[in-house]
């Protein structure tokens, strides 16, 4: 395997694996959301701010993964 | 396939001696219609507003509510609603900027290859990593100021609680510091996934695949903006709530 296939295999292989963790929790978060605004709609306004929140700490783990994958593919 | 992926800036030239990318031109553009369309916002303002005034007074009562509902306080919320604010304008405007045709598309022949003139503000790391510095200074000098040093502190050196209180405290510590990374590599992540998700959907269908991931990438970039600003008013309202005492 040359240097280039390698590069390649390991972003697919980086971002592939990153992604997984950050799914689920993303599905977590806004599940739970959505639970509680079905519990109590007059406050779905905060709700959804703080699951914004939420969603963007979870999905900057992805992200990382995703960096780090161009790092590795085009530097 | 052939896409052209380039991490870093691309250099212009030097403007006396400080290296000039096509990401910083970019941003002084931003800076240029930001002070426009203050300084003719500003100038207008009237008792009884008209329609741009309107929207203007519209968008920022709801942050400053916000804000009210968030630190607990209407003055807490005007003092800090000028950075909060700025931050979010700043990035939305370079991240609206982003799909204009001229942008990437004008550049110079430099040494055989192609350098565009302008390149999305927020695909460069130099950029997002300064707006975080920004932020987490903010954040903990905010902090040292409402807790004073010691208080502040005991946050992050407890030595009251064992050694299970003294970990929680480096684990905060290390949170802490690791905000730079996560702020800076999540705007500089989504924005530069979308300029690559949006070449590589040029190479696959050049006519009619771009035009729904623009209108997403273009959510995407007003939701960046607001989260950046959002987080930074999170972060604030943890540093400046009292260190847990021991019961």
């Amino acid at each position: 395997m040359d240097a280039e296939a390698a590069k390649t295999l390991g972003m697919a292989i980086v971002v592939g694996l990153g992604v997984i963790g950050p799914g689920i929790g993303i599905g977590i978060v806004v599940g739970k959301a959505l639970e509680a605004i079905g519990r109590n709609p007059e406050a779905s306004g905060t709700i959804t701010t703080t699951m914004f929140i939420g969603v963007a700490l979870t999905e900057a783990l992805a992200i990382f993964a995703l960096v780090i994958g161009f790092i590795l593919k085009f530097t | 396939m052939d896409i052209h992926v380039a991490l870093a800036p691309e250099h212009l030239g030097t403007f006396f001696g400080i290296p000039v990318t096509n990401s910083l031109v970019m941003g002084w553009i931003v800076v240029a219609i930001l002070l426009t369309v203050g300084f003719f916002v500003g100038r207008n303002v009237r008792l009884i507003p008209g329609k741009v005034q309107n929207f203007f007074e519209m968008i920022f009562e709801f942050v400053i509510d916000y804000m009210e509902s968030t630190l607990g306080s209407r003055a807490l919320a005007i003092k800090y609603f000028p950075l909060i604010m700025s931050i979010f304008l700043f990035i939305v405007t370079a991240n609206l900027l982003d799909f204009f045709p001229f942008i990437g598309s004008i550049g110079i022949q430099h040494e055989g290859h192609f350098v565009p003139l302008l390149r999305p503000m927020n695909t460069d790391l130099n950029v997002t990593l300064a707006l975080a510095i920004i932020a987490f200074f903010v954040i903990e000098i905010t902090g040292i100021i409402m807790l004073g040093f010691l208080r502040y502190g005991s946050k992050f050196v407890n030595l009251k609680q064992g050694v299970m209180g003294f970990m929680v405290g480096i684990m905060e510590l290390i949170g802490n510091l690791a905000r730079l990374v996560s702020f800076s590599f999540r705007l500089f992540g989504n924005i530069f996934a979308g300029e690559i998700l949006i070449a590589v959907a040029i190479a696959f269908l050049p006519l009619f695949l771009p035009v729904p991931l623009m209108l997403f990438e273009t959510f995407v970039g007003v939701m960046q903006a607001a989260i950046f600003a959002l987080l930074t008013l999170a972060f604030i309202k943890i540093a400046i709530s009292e260190p847990h005492e021991s019961h």
